[in-house]
């Protein structure tokens, strides 16, 4: 495997398989939200479970590692990729009608989601996991996930935020989902539109089941103002 | 009918170039682009000056070495069309057309709309070829190969070289062209015994020359005049990963 | 008047080359590194010698004047490509694609070498097949073939529409390989401007750099030309914009004889000229005749009607049209040779039955292979073709048009014939070296093996043949005893005299001043050329043509405008240099056609036809190649030299297309 990362395929390797990796963890991690449209205890128990187990922390390791390695070559490969366009551009340039609009911004969307994982972090990580970590206190416990999705989703700019987010999310991977079969090479003639929609309905389903999460607590905090 | 072209002009590869408005070019709609070219050529020598230096040969959409970014895309407006290929009957009467040279890091201009593509030349060098001395060869029916292997092959072996693809890519990505010429051998059984050493070759070749990484946008595929695919590029990386794991 | 000596080795017609090939001399592997050859031109017949050169192991210079090797003429051919490999089982043999070669070729081919290229026609495929070109495939996995005009088996092996392509990527792709090895150095927009003579033999070019525009020597041990035919001397033709004759007239005034320049081929299928504004012509495969049928209407008062645009082709019911071609060759029908389709569309459109608006255009019609075949197997045969005809003449043939008593009629394409290849060319003997050693000519560059006309698909035959087969042995015969001669520094007087003498040559030019666009000149010379030069000469018109040649040559050294300077690339003085040469290249073929008191294939003759107008041969008199000799200046009537044929294996017999 010698210079393979260091060739053009090799570094878009690592954007495809860490791409592919977070992938799963959306799906993972939406599945886990669903359940606390459910019941707050079922999801409580979930997110104990997981910060108690060794290899669900070591799967966090490994994906912040991975996300990490998405980020620092996206901006390596972007910046060679502007190198390789020159220094003049042109005047006058349309986007073909095939191309879609997701696949020339994903830069900017992946920036966006960033930002959106911050805010994210500060809501639940950092008062959560990381309050657990170092003993600090708020105003629900650290274990009580179900209370603090009920206190954030309760909040009209937040949820905008959050449903801004998952727009981006869902550009995000429409177009990275598929483009990462794609560069692993699983990709042929046939299979070329059946796994751009296969693409296209998994970020579908992955930012529906986030965004019902987010919309049903702030229902729920609707009908309790109401009620 | 009339247009007016702005075109690059850039008196040699060091110069500062600049837009340059032709208005009024008198043309006809069974015109094609580039004879308005020569059309407006023809005046410009008239009145002394020099004319705008552009790359074509064979006019008929095959020896690729027709380029311009007309309005916008490479090759102009048409699809599946070469800038030769381009008839006027595509624009509307008066209107202003814009015409740049390739723009990527790998071509740099050599005068006014011509470009250097030798880039391209250079990454077949560096293995686009079956390692096969003439005189050797046995039966050309020895080796069947099925039709649909054959077809595909030749869907791949299409690509002119003519550089839409690096010029028509935010990132300057030559992959589709590699790609196609790594295709086309991969896909044969002629080609085989040396796949891996060929997809490395071009490959190196193709990063050495500084071309940009492929984010699957397919707007190489939208502009390429020979509608070469985009599943080529995923064949070229099958085969490169197949490769450099072997390493 | 002299005769010159052609080496065609002894023996019965099938054996000489097998037996040249075990007699010739060899360069042993040794000398081979210490021998340099300089190719010009990276089409099929320099790319494939090129590197078969290269890889026996001499050091090749290879040059074009396009941004890369792979932009090569031979690369629009679209048709196909001969060999007598008989898959099909219909009887062919090699004798049989050598008799039709030289029976196509109205008996003006040297027969020894027709021969030759019909033995190595299958080499060709089985080398073409290793390279990995993809020809099209039957689904048994076998190579699939097609007919061809001039052929009554099926013969042709074909990529799609672009066999040409590629052939020649498959060419350019051995030559990468050799450039990698470093046993071929490759020079692109280079231009070879003149041949080096050093103590009578060709050891080295001066070439210009088109981008820095200046000149510079090559030494080496022999020069081989690949540059093509000439085409472009009648400013429209199917040749790319680039094509030109160049290299050959250097080497011509070199002291180079030039074969047979009347031998000019006009193809039938070429879409009809719009307007003067016009600078190329886009040929439409010859392939389109498997399936179309070419008709004009019966009653003139149709053909008037469609003149002025009344009526449309597809208005014009079946009883009333002429399948001329069918009508008068029943054996052949469509199929018939080029020169003699092309022959038949003048004289219909002669008398007055051309059907479009200049009345020189007839239909090609697929009405009836749509009938038979269904629409979806007419579009996969030549769909690509449909809709380059339709971005051209914005009409798609695959469209129907209209019914007409539960008829259907579909819109028919448009055709006239057009300048398309020349089978006159730099004269060259059995081992393609010209009449100055150490010079060699191959593919349409030479004028060898097509005799008065080219069949269908065997330009690319010829020219892999020359470069893959021939010269890579022949060459040896010459370069055997090269190896011990000293190589010749390019700081030699010979080739600082050279070189002078272009730099002169290009200031000239530059100096006339004058008031004229190279374009408007060339189109003036097209004019002259395709008005009294073309499908059908007099006596009279060439002598006019003469005499106007010589006006315009006067006019372009008089009265020449050329913008910018020699520094760095100046398009205009390049096109210069090719105008002179294309004006010397059209004295030489109105003078050839007005020395030549006959018809044959591409030169045909008014005064001399049959009653039914078919160009009638003087076997008597003109049974020899026409071989003209440069007399020391562009304005002194060049010599002729004849070299006599002499069949053994072929009976010369009139063309018959008819039964």
């Amino acid at each position: 495997m010698s210079g393979l990362f260091k060739s053009s395929i090799g570094k878009k390797l690592i954007m495809s398989v860490t791409g592919l990796c977070l992938v799963l963890f959306l799906l993972f991690h939406m599945s886990m939200n669903l359940v606390a449209i459910f019941s707050g205890e079922a999801y409580n128990k979930v997110c104990e479970f997981l910060g108690t187990n060794w290899y669900a922390l070591a799967g966090t390791a490994v994906l912040a590692v991975g996300f990490l390695l998405h980020i620092v070559y996206a901006f390596i490969l972007t910046i060679q990729n502007r190198r390789a366009r020159g220094n003049v551009r042109y005047a006058y340039s349309v986007r073909p009608k095939m191309v879609e609009w997701a696949s020339q911004n994903m830069l900017i969307l992946g920036i966006i989601v960033l930002v959106g994982l911050g805010l994210h972090f500060s809501h639940f990580w950092y008062k959560m996991m990381f309050a657990e970590l170092v003993g600090a206190e708020h105003q629900f416990g650290p274990t009580d996930g179900a209370a603090w999705l009920q206190f954030y989703f309760s909040q009209p700019v937040i949820v905008v935020l959050y449903l801004v987010w998952f727009v981006a999310i869902w550009f995000h991977l429409t177009h990275g989902f598929w483009s990462a079969i794609q560069t692993i090479g699983w990709n042929n003639l046939v299979w070329m539109s059946r796994i751009q929609k296969i693409s296209t309905i998994f970020a579908t389903i992955i930012c529906l089941g986030f965004a019902a999460v987010v919309i049903t607590f702030f229902v729920k905090s609707l009908c309790c103002c109401a009620a | 009918m009339k247009v007016t072209l702005k075109v690059w002009r850039q008196a040699n590869a060091k110069a500062k170039g600049e837009f340059v408005t032709y208005k009024d070019v008198e043309t006809t709609p069974d015109t094609s682009f580039l004879e308005t070219l020569d059309i407006l050529n023809e005046s410009l020598v008239e009145r002394g000056e020099e004319p705008i230096t552009f790359d074509h040969d064979c006019r008929e959409g095959i020896c690729g070495m027709c380029s311009l970014y007309i309005n916008g895309h490479p090759h102009g407006p048409a699809t599946k069309a070469t800038t030769c290929q381009l008839y006027m009957r595509r624009f509307k009467d008066g209107e202003t057309i814009t015409v740049e040279p390739w723009r990527s890091a790998g071509f740099p201009v050599i005068k006014d709309l011509m470009v250097d593509r030798s880039a391209y030349d250079k990454i077949q060098q560096a293995g686009g070829y079956v390692s096969f001395n003439c005189g050797g060869a046995p039966d050309a029916n020895a080796l069947p190969i099925s039709k649909e292997k054959a077809d595909l092959a030749m869907d791949a072996a299409t690509c002119i070289g003519c550089g839409a693809c690096a010029a028509a890519c935010k990132n300057g990505s030559a992959m589709l062209f590699v790609s196609a010429k790594i295709s086309q051998f991969a896909l044969l059984p002629q080609g085989r015994p040396e796949a891996a050493r060929r997809a490395r070759a071009m490959v190196a070749k193709m990063d050495e020359l500084g071309f940009g990484n492929c984010t699957n946008t397919r707007a190489c595929e939208a502009e390429c005049p020979k509608g070469i695919s985009i599943t080529n590029i995923a064949r070229m990386n099958r085969e490169f990963l197949k490769a450099k794991f072997k390493d | 008047m002299s005769t010159i000596d052609s080496k065609i080795p002894e023996g019965p017609v099938a054996e000489k080359w097998t037996n040249y090939k075990a007699h010739q001399r060899l360069v042993n592997p040794a000398n081979k590194r210490k021998l340099d050859i300089i190719v010009v031109g990276t089409g099929l017949a320099g790319a494939s010698a090129a590197s078969t050169l290269a890889e026996m192991g001499f050091n090749v210079y290879n040059f074009c004047i396009q941004d890369s090797p792979r932009r090569a003429h031979s690369i629009a051919a679209q048709g196909g490509i001969n060999a007598a490999k008989n898959y099909q089982n219909d009887g062919d043999s090699v004798y049989r694609l050598f008799y039709d070669t030289v029976k196509g070729g109205d008996y003006r081919a040297r027969e020894a070498n027709v021969h030759r290229l019909a033995e190595v026609s299958n080499n060709i495929i089985d080398q073409c097949v290793a390279q990995g070109v993809p020809f099209a495939r039957e689904y048994g996995g076998l190579l699939a073939n097609r007919s061809f005009g001039g052929a009554q088996v099926s013969r042709t092996f074909y990529a799609k529409g672009q066999t040409g392509q590629q052939l020649l990527l498959g060419a350019y792709s051995s030559l990468n390989r050799q450039i990698n090895a470093g046993k071929v150095k490759s020079f692109n927009r280079y231009e070879m401007h003149d041949v080096v003579i050093v103590d009578g033999r060709a050891r080295g070019i001066i070439a210009k750099n088109l981008v820095t525009g200046k000149f510079e020597r090559f030494s080496a041990n022999a020069v081989v030309i690949a540059t093509g035919g000439y085409g472009n001397t009648y400013f429209l033709s199917t040749n790319a914009m680039g094509c030109n004759c160049s290299a050959a007239i250097a080497a011509y005034r070199k002291g180079a004889y030039f074969a047979n320049p009347s031998y000019v081929q006009i193809h039938p299928t070429c879409i009809p000229v719009h307007g003067d504004k016009q600078s190329k012509l886009t040929l439409m495969s010859e392939s389109l005749r498997n399936d179309g049928r070419i008709w004009v209407p019966k009653n003139i008062e149709d053909a008037k009607k469609l003149q002025k645009g009344e009526i449309k082709g597809s208005d014009i019911p079946e009883e009333n049209r002429d399948y001329y071609l069918e009508r008068r060759y029943p054996a052949f029908g469509n199929l018939v040779p080029r020169d003699v389709a092309s022959r038949a569309a003048k004289e219909r459109c002669d008398k007055g039955f051309g059907v479009n608006n200049t009345g020189l255009a007839v239909f090609l019609d697929f009405s009836d292979a749509i009938k038979r075949l269904g629409i979806d197997v007419v579009r996969q045969r030549y769909g690509n073709l449909f809709d380059m005809y339709e971005e051209i003449t914005d009409v798609n043939p695959g469209q129907l048009a209209r019914e007409i008593n539960g008829e259907k009629y579909y819109n028919p394409m448009m055709i006239f014939p057009a300048v398309h290849y020349t089978m006159g060319g730099i004269w060259v003997d059995y081992e393609l070296q010209t009449s100055i050693p150490g010079l060699f000519a191959i593919g349409e560059c030479n004028f060898s093996d097509h005799g008065a006309n080219r069949l269908g698909a065997s330009a690319l035959m010829q020219g892999l043949a020359d470069g893959y087969f021939v010269l890579p042995y022949t060459i040896q015969n010459y370069l055997a005893d090269q190896a011990i001669w000293p190589k010749i520094p390019t700081d030699n007087e010979e080739f600082a005299k050279v070189e002078k003498h272009c730099v002169e040559e290009q200031t000239r030019l530059m100096n006339i001043k004058g008031k004229r666009s190279v374009d408007s000149i060339h189109k003036e010379l097209g004019h002259i050329m395709w008005e009294y030069v073309g499908m059908g000469r007099t006596a009279e018109g060439l002598k006019t043509a003469l005499e106007k040649l010589k006006e315009l040559r006067k006019e372009f050294e008089t009265n020449l405008f050329i913008p910018g300077s020699q520094e760095g690339l100046n398009i205009e003085l390049d096109k210069a240099i090719h105008l002179r040469d294309f004006i010397i290249m059209g004295e030489l073929i109105a003078t050839d056609a007005l020395h030549r008191n006959e018809s044959c294939g591409g030169h045909f003759r008014v005064e001399y036809q049959t009653e039914e107008g078919e160009a009638k041969r003087d076997d008597e008199n003109f049974f020899y190649v026409g071989c003209w000799k440069y007399e020391g200046d562009d304005n002194t009537a060049p010599s002729l030299i004849k070299e006599p044929l002499e069949y053994e294996a072929i009976k010369v017999q009139t063309r018959n297309y008819k039964n």
